[in-house]
Order: C-alpha cells, then sequence, then structure tokens
C-alpha cells in the first residue's frame, strides 16, 4: 500500500510537483500517467526516498518515507528509470548483490535469486556478463534484482522505455503475475495504450497536479470521451497553470 | 556502522573491478611500472654523461698541431686522439655552428716564436657553449690545455731557481663528508614521488567510479533505493580502492627493488640502503596514504558531471601530491615534527631517510601515520555527506 498526501516538491525556481494526492493498493496496478515533465518520477524518486519533498507526506505500509526511510526502502523493489547494471558482472551476481544488500545471505540468497531467474525467464543469460546484454535483458536483469527480495510494494518508473514487442509483452505478464500475488504495483508511463492495457486505476497527472484518478471506465466517463487517449487530453486540459 | 553492508560493497568493488581490464592494466601494471622505466633511463643517461668523459678516449680535432708537437704529445698521454681538423680557422669555426664538429682547437703558426720568446702563446678553443654536450668536451680540452701551461710554468720557474710552490698561494681542498648511500638519496629522492603516483594510479578508477561511473552507467540510482545506509555504501567503496592503491604500491616497490638490482649504481658512487626490509618499511610508511588519496580522489569525482569530466580532474590530484616534495627540495628543509604533519612530504622525508640508512625518528614516524590517517577519515567522512546529497543524482 502506497499513499502519497499533498506532496510539494521546487528545484530552484520550477516547480516540479505542486500537491500530488494518492493512494495506490494492494493487489491492483495503478498506473501514473502523464506528459514528459509533469512530476512522474520526482514523485516516484520521492516514494523510494532517493528526494525528499519540500512539503507533505508519503509512506510505504505506513512507513514514512523522509523519518523511516530504511524501513521503507525495505518495503518496495524499484526499478528507476535508466536501470544500468554492473557491466562485468553476470546477471546472477547482479541480481545476488542486491540480494545480499538486502540482508538475504546463504542458501536462501541462492534460492531466491534462483526463483527470481525463473520467474523472468532468464535461464539462457542468467550467467553471462551483462556487458553486452540487449535492453530488454538488461530491464530483465535490473527488475530481478528489484524482485529478489520479494518486495510487497514495486515501483517501475517507465519500464517499457526502450523494449521491443516481444520484451514489452513479458514485462505486462510480469507486472500482472505480481498484482495476481498481491502486490501494489506502481509504475509510470506516458504511453495511453499501455497504461489502458494493464492499469485497474490511472492517476493522470499534468503540471505537478493529479488531473483526475479512476479507473478506466471512470476516466472515460468522467470526460465523456470514448477513446482513451481523448480522455487523456481532455483530462490534462483541466488542469489550471500556475 | 554496519561491517556486513560494508564487506558486500567491498567485496563486489573488488571483483568488479579485478574483471576490468582497463583499471587492471592501468592499476597494476602501468602506474607501478612507469616509475621504475623513467627512474633507469634517467640513471643510465646520467652514467654515461658523467663516467664517459673520464674514462673514453676524447676525440678532438686540432687545427695546427705540428706547430707544437709537443702540447700534441702531452693530449695524446691524456687520453685525447687528435683528429683532423679543417684546414683553416674559418673553416673550423664554420664546422662547430653547423655541428660537424663540436670543438675545434686552433694552435696558430705564430705559436712557436711566442713560446720561445716566453710570451703567452696563444692557443684557441672554438666551441659552441650552448651545446651541453660540446661544453662537457671543451672543459676536458681546457683541463687539459691548462694542466699543460701549469707543468710548463712550474719548469720554467725551477729553470729560474724559483721554487714552483710560489705559484700556490692556496691549497684548497674539497672535502665532501656525503656518504654513498646520502648521496644515493638526493636521486633516489624522487622515488618517492614515483610511489605516491602508482599509489594513487591504483585506486584512481575505482574513486570516479563509486560516483561519476556508477551515475554515468544508472546505477547508482536503483543501488541507493536499497534498505542500507549511503555511508556504509561510500566507505565500501573507498576502502576497496584502498585496498588496490596498496596492491599497486607494493607492486611498484618490488619492481623499483629489481631495477635497482640491474643498474651500476656503485659506479656513481650511490649505494643505496634499498634492501626487502627497507621495502617492507616503506610500504608501512606509505600506506596510510592510501585511505587519504582514494577519500580525496572520491571526493573530487562527486563533484563532477561524467566519468570523462572526473578523469581530468582526477589527475589533476596526481600532481598535488608533488607540490609539498617541490616546495621544500627546493627549500633543502630538514625533517622536522611540524612537517611530519603534511602528508606526502612526511611520506617523502622519512624515505629519503630511509634511504640513507638513517634511524627511524619514532616520533616522525608517528606523526606522519596519524596526521596523514586523521586527514584521509576526515575526507572520507566529507565524501560520505555528499553521498548523502540529493544533487548526487545529477
Amino acid at each position: 500500500m502506497i499513499r502519497v498526501s499533498d506532496l510539494h516538491k521546487a528545484f530552484r525556481e520550477v516547480k516540479a510537483v505542486r500537491g500530488v494526492t494518492f493512494a495506490a493498493p494492494d493487489g491492483r496496478i495503478t498506473g501514473l500517467l502523464g506528459p514528459n515533465g509533469a512530476g512522474k518520477s520526482t514523485t516516484l524518486r520521492i516514494l523510494y526516498t532517493v528526494m525528499r519533498p519540500d512539503a507533505g507526506r508519503a509512506e510505504i505500509d505506513g512507513a514514512d518515507v523522509v523519518t523511516q526511510s530504511l524501513e521503507a526502502r525495505r518495503r518496495i523493489g524499484t526499478l528507476p528509470h535508466g536501470s544500468g547494471l554492473y557491466p562485468h558482472l553476470t546477471a546472477r551476481e547482479n541480481i545476488a548483490y542486491y540480494g545480499r544488500l538486502y540482508g538475504i545471505s546463504g542458501s536462501e540468497l541462492d534460492d531466491k535469486v534462483q526463483r527470481v531467474i525463473q520467474q523472468l525467464e532468464m535461464g539462457a543469460f542468467a550467467d553471462r556478463r551483462s556487458k553486452g546484454f540487449s535492453q530488454g535483458q538488461r530491464t530483465k536483469v535490473a527488475l530481478a534484482r528489484a524482485l529478489v527480495n520479494e518486495p510487497k510494494n514495486v515501483i517501475l518508473d517507465e519500464p517499457s522505455n526502450g523494449l521491443d514487442v516481444m520484451a514489452t509483452r513479458s514485462l505486462r505478464e510480469l507486472i500482472r503475475q505480481l498484482k495476481a500475488a498481491g502486490k501494489c504495483v506502481l509504475f509510470s508511463s506516458h504511453v495511453m495504450q499501455e497504461v489502458a492495457a494493464l492499469c485497474d486505476e490511472i492517476v493522470i497527472v499534468a503540471q505537478g497536479q493529479v488531473a483526475m484518478h479512476d479507473s478506466p471506465d471512470g476516466i472515460r466517463e468522467q470526460t465523456g470521451c470514448d477513446d482513451l487517449e481523448d480522455a487523456f487530453v481532455a483530462a490534462i486540459g483541466r488542469v489550471k497553470p500556475e | 556502522m554496519n561491517p556486513r553492508t560494508l564487506a558486500i560493497v567491498f567485496r563486489k568493488e573488488v571483483l568488479d573491478n579485478f574483471r576490468d581490464r582497463r583499471t587492471l592494466f592501468s592499476a597494476l601494471l602501468l602506474g607501478p611500472l612507469f616509475g621504475p622505466m623513467i627512474f633507469a633511463l634517467a640513471i643510465n643517461l646520467s652514467l654515461k654523461q658523467t663516467l664517459g668523459d673520464a674514462t673514453e678516449p676524447l676525440d678532438l680535432a686540432v687545427l695546427g698541431a705540428e706547430n707544437a708537437p709537443n702540447l700534441a704529445r702531452y693530449l695524446r698521454s691524456h687520453n685525447i686522439n687528435i683528429m683532423r681538423a679543417p684546414p683553416s680557422r674559418e673553416g673550423a669555426q664554420e664546422a662547430v655552428q653547423t655541428g660537424e664538429h663540436d670543438v675545434v682547437v686552433v694552435i696558430p703558426d705564430t705559436f712557436a716564436a711566442s713560446f720561445a720568446e716566453g710570451r703567452p702563446a696563444t692557443v684557441e678553443v672554438i666551441t659552441d657553449q650552448a651545446n651541453r654536450q660540446a661544453e662537457r668536451q671543451a672543459r676536458r680540452a681546457l683541463n687539459a690545455l691548462g694542466s699543460y701551461g701549469q707543468e710548463l710554468a712550474a719548469l720554467r720557474l725551477s729553470a729560474r731557481g724559483v721554487s714552483p710552490l710560489v705559484m700556490r698561494p692556496l691549497n684548497v681542498d674539497l672535502v665532501d663528508v656525503s656518504t654513498p648511500s646520502g648521496r644515493s638519496a638526493m636521486l633516489l629522492g624522487m622515488l618517492s614521488y614515483f610511489f605516491i603516483f602508482a599509489l594513487l594510479t591504483g585506486g584512481m578508477n575505482l574513486a570516479i567510479d563509486s560516483t561519476a561511473g556508477e551515475r554515468e552507467r544508472g546505477s547508482l540510482e536503483p543501488l541507493l533505493c536499497l534498505p542500507v545506509r549511503r555511508d556504509q555504501l561510500i566507505f565500501g567503496k573507498i576502502l576497496a580502492a584502498c585496498l588496490f592503491m596498496a596492491a599497486s604500491l607494493a607492486i611498484s616497490l618490488v619492481s623499483f627493488y629489481v631495477t635497482l638490482k640491474f643498474l651500476p649504481l656503485e659506479k656513481l658512487g650511490m649505494t643505496p640502503n634499498f634492501g626487502p626490509p627497507v621495502v617492507l618499511v616503506a610500504f608501512l610508511l606509505l600506506v596510510p596514504f592510501t585511505l587519504l588519496g582514494a577519500s580525496l580522489m572520491t571526493l573530487v569525482a562527486s563533484f563532477t558531471k561524467s566519468y570523462k569530466e572526473a578523469q581530468t580532474w582526477v589527475s589533476v590530484v596526481l600532481i598535488a601530491p608533488t607540490l609539498p616534495i617541490l616546495i621544500v627540495s627546493l627549500l633543502m628543509v630538514r625533517p622536522s615534527t611540524e612537517l611530519m604533519l603534511i602528508p606526502s612530504l612526511s611520506q617523502h622525508l622519512l624515505l629519503v631517510g630511509l634511504i640513507r640508512n638513517e634511524p627511524l625518528n619514532g616520533l616522525h614516524v608517528a606523526v606522519s601515520i596519524i596526521g596523514t590517517v586523521v586527514l584521509g577519515a576526515l575526507l572520507a567522512w566529507m565524501c560520505a555527506r555528499l553521498y548523502r546529497r540529493e544533487g548526487l543524482l545529477g
């Protein structure tokens, strides 16, 4: 369960996030949708604790991201935007390194690493050095290391960026699996179709504010547009500029 | 402090960098061998220059040797081969100007007449004083001519019943108290910088990698999302850099030890005190510098935007330790307890003392080690502070 209430964050004069509020419940997929520069990444970065909000609160399963940041980080698996690997380590070693830093060790670590490798169908390249990996393989490794600790909450920042059709399909499949396992999945995207295909709830963000928060059908209803893309355009049009 | 996290990061960094050929090459090969190679080259050159002239016969072009057969005989007996010179004085000048000859001695036709009358007989030495090679030959020719002149003067005085000692009111003796080890120390003084240079290159890539490298690769942000304290991450990385620096230092010391065995330093009047025990003590004196070097480089790299930019700035750090060494060797100061507070300088002074075979001053050693480690720890703490900033993500 992820809760965000009245979050604010500015970079010098630029107000990236101005009062974002939403909740992402367990067992559901929540999509953060918005044009480039809408404040999606900043909101997620505050959630996975690499940035501090200027005002407002954010919590993961009740753990405040500022005052209990270690506790909050223990409860999330994160795929930041453009995640990189260690090129001289194999896929398995990359995943195991994160597993160790999550505090797992011994045979438990081996088991958990092997489990995510199977879950993500990475057996073919698990023991190769990640230097020459394709974008799809890299994303899989980055996801696998985020999931090695079996987190209750998963945050993905534009996970489908740079993936081909097949890789995108398997990513969607994985996200559905996480939902079926009762996890809280929060991901960001600027691609309407992707969000429409996956999400139970959509949070449309524009100019640092929540323009609309509803199910896909609810959004169609509220905007009066049958086409989600039109609905998206209509929704972001409602946000008042500063 | 959580030693477990620190150990995990340390192990991963060591493994990661051991697999990186570029790091291995520069850290464990290029850095440590650069010093000995330059050093061997410099020693060989100076050997050629200082030993060459005394023992090897000098080929000297002499114009008009037939005007002074005794002088010519004297020169030959002083290991100087008389060569054919250009036929005229103008030709000789031109030959020196073009570099065909380094030195030409001209004995004019009037020599014999002046000599017989007891007037000073002119002998010209034509040379180009801007040419260092020629300067040494010219000095040898001048010395030979001068001593011939003195011998003649002594003979003439004796013939008139005057003691030749009248010509020597002063007897100037230069007493050199430097020991062979001490003479080595002058040349070997630059060794300490080579060692510090090797040490720093050893950890350079690791230090850059921990901030600029991780950021550029996109691996920093996911790393910071893990439930570990950031200072544990940065300390693990700094310690891994320290290990590479220590390895580089050890290789550098051993390769110097081997190089010195093959250099004929005794010919230069030097017997450097650089046996295995000295190698070991030198390692122990220099190894505290690793923490300082690794932290300083990490700190510098964390201010930069990219790997390339970090490399540029960190290279400046490679030069920084020369400054105190340079200033002090210009001022010729003696080691003192206060100077031991200055890192790189303290290691330099202790090392020079060690090579001179002087007893180590316990207080100096303690101040050097503690001073260097404290400054290193302070810089590591600053790295940890910087690693906590949001701006780290760039």
